[in-house]
């Protein structure tokens, strides 16, 4: 008897405490959530409701011309079109990259491959402020402050380390059978690096391509420092001189982050677990 | 097939483009920043050869709040670690150990990572408005009216102010890097555990803990060497401010370059951010051993 209800007792506890663990979870899942949430909320509330003492419910005018005007006047429409043509351009190019010298360094025969490795390797662990005043210097001496190509060849660089980290990691698994046999059939070799390896090294690209959006999408250092010019300006830069701008404006620079952030949330919902994997994958080197 | 593979011409075309941009862009910087850190030089007129002064500079009377900015990102970097960490820690042990809505909790716990430093400080900016901000009208309505305060205006809150959004953003980061750990050991080491009568907390802290060490040194490096180089968050509250309150190196570099045009001098705070994060990440190898499974 006695057993048996110790045994009920403890089972009670169990589910207590499951109880507990849980209400911790979405207690977290509200801290992680909320300010976001409220972000949303601002973004559509007017001046009287979010000075007024509304600041924490639901808007009662729904003030979605909040947005329209963070595109229009704010310029986020100009800023969100150059933070993509940065963006997509700074993928394809440290992706054309990555996969090529990836490809030589682990497929192809040569005699410093592993020193190159090395080399770029080495560039995980440099930080960005080390470069921040050569860089400017060398961007001012080439005329290149304020256009595109002063934070695409930055951001490029800076994505080639990571990118060939991940994908020399993926090439060593592929086997090599294929390419062989393409050989032997007299393909040469750029043949079969964009016939053969190229679709078969696709999921790696993916992670690659996340990881650089994420970064190139979201960086502050070097497009604050390179654009000063409103027409080349990205989000980033972009929305730290709107709020400089609308400071009692709260609406409308809810918009622009919001806006700025719609990218990110819609690959997030679409590929959460690569956009995870994509962020993890870099750490296990450490 | 041999030929075709160490055909020369291929591999320069493969490799020179990438390795030609990598090299002039983030290798040759820092030896520029090295060089520049032993001018005296605005920028505009030509440097002075000055050998280390700039650096004695830094820490020899110094009074331009660069020894504040470093024990503050000491500060960061021991809350990082003792508040930010334990709290991953515990979340991804949790949640490895299979519980409901495993997966919605962590994509949850996930997204602040993945926003912009510049989207998380704009909003906590606003969460922290002495007048219409979320944070003090919290505490009004529940009657804590005296606790109020100008968060990132006064000098005395400044730096918590900042470090919670830091804090706040990586959570999320060190807790899947430790959840995917710890999801990669054996059950059965569990499972023969239970057997024995070891109690969920016997578990993770005798079994799961220890198998994650590799992993936890990763996060501590991680949250030590982000500390060292923190700029976006506290750049855009606060820009170090006020009196230096919540300066960080990284702030102070920026400014003393781009706004008082010490090239020299800001240099050699870039030199030293480098060697403290070098020197950090080797005392940090070296405080959790040698590990095995790696």
């Amino acid at each position: 008897m006695k057993n048996i209800a110790n045994k009920n007792n403890k089972r009670g506890m169990k589910k207590i405490g499951l109880y507990l663990l849980e209400a911790m979870l979405v207690i977290w899942a509200i801290i992680q959530l909320y300010p976001l949430f409220w972000l949303f909320l601002f973004s559509v509330k007017n001046n009287t409701e979010i000075f007024g003492g509304n600041i924490l419910g639901f808007p009662r005018i729904w003030q979605w011309s909040n947005y329209s005007e963070a595109l229009s006047s704010g310029n986020v429409g100009r800023y969100f079109i150059n933070s993509s043509i940065v963006t997509v351009l700074t993928i394809v190019i440290s992706s054309i990259l990555v996969a090529t010298s990836a490809y030589a360094i682990v497929r192809m025969k040569w005699k410093y491959s592993k020193l190159v490795l090395t080399i770029f390797l080495m560039g995980m662990m440099v930080p960005i402020h080390a470069t921040l005043l050569p860089l400017f210097i060398i961007l001012k001496n080439l005329n290149l402050l304020n256009t595109y190509a002063s934070l695409v060849i930055p951001y490029v660089a800076f994505a080639i380390p990571m990118g060939i980290f991940i994908l020399t990691g993926f090439l060593y698994t592929i086997p090599r059978e294929l390419e062989e046999s393409a050989f032997l059939d007299g393909c040469s070799i750029y043949k079969s690096f964009y016939y053969i390896i190229l679709p078969l090294i696709r999921p790696a690209l993916a992670t690659i391509a996340i990881f650089t959006y994420l970064s190139t999408w979201n960086e502050l250092m070097f497009a604050n420092t390179f654009i000063n010019n409103d027409a080349i300006k990205t989000l980033t830069v972009g929305i730290m001189s709107l709020s400089g701008q609308y400071q009692t404006e709260w609406g409308p620079i809810g918009a622009g982050l919001v806006i700025a952030t719609i990218p990110t949330i819609l690959i997030y919902v679409l590929l959460s677990e690569q956009v995870q994997k994509s962020l993890v994958v870099g750490a296990v080197k450490g | 097939m041999e030929k075709i593979l160490s055909d020369k011409k291929a591999i320069f075309l493969f490799v020179f483009p990438a390795f030609l941009v990598f090299l002039v862009i983030v290798l040759l910087p820092i030896f520029f920043s090295f060089y520049y850190s032993l001018l005296k030089w605005d920028g505009f007129s030509k440097g002075v050869f000055i050998g280390l002064q700039n650096y004695k500079n830094l820490f020899i009377n110094n009074t331009d709040g660069f020894i504040i900015s470093v024990k503050n990102s000491f500060i960061l970097a021991v809350l990082s670690v003792f508040i930010q960490l334990p709290i991953s820690l515990l979340l991804a042990l949790i949640l490895s150990r299979g519980i409901k809505g495993e997966k919605f909790y962590r994509t949850v716990y996930f997204i602040p990572v993945i926003l912009s430093t510049v989207v998380i400080g704009q909003l906590w900016m606003k969460i922290y408005n002495p007048n219409y901000g979320l944070l003090n009208f919290i505490l009004t309505k529940i009657g804590l009216q005296s606790l109020t305060n100008q968060w990132l205006g006064n000098t005395k809150t400044a730096l918590g102010a900042v470090f919670v959004p830091i804090l706040w953003q990586y959570i999320g980061y060190h807790m899947l890097l430790m959840y995917a750990s710890a999801k990669s050991i054996p059950t059965d080491i569990y499972e023969a555990a239970k057997i024995d009568g070891a109690t969920e907390s016997q578990i993770a802290f005798r079994i799961t803990i220890p198998l994650m060490k590799p992993i936890l040194k990763v996060c501590v490096i991680f949250a030590v060497i982000g500390s060292f180089k923190a700029f976006d968050l506290i750049y855009v509250l606060t820009n170090g401010g006020p009196l230096h309150a919540s300066e960080v190196p990284s702030t102070l570099m920026y400014n003393m370059i781009f706004f008082r045009y010490q090239y020299g001098y800001g240099s050699a705070m870039a030199i030293f951010i480098i060697l403290e994060s070098l020197i950090g990440t080797i005392i940090i190898q070296k405080l959790f051993g040698k590990d095995e499974a790696y």
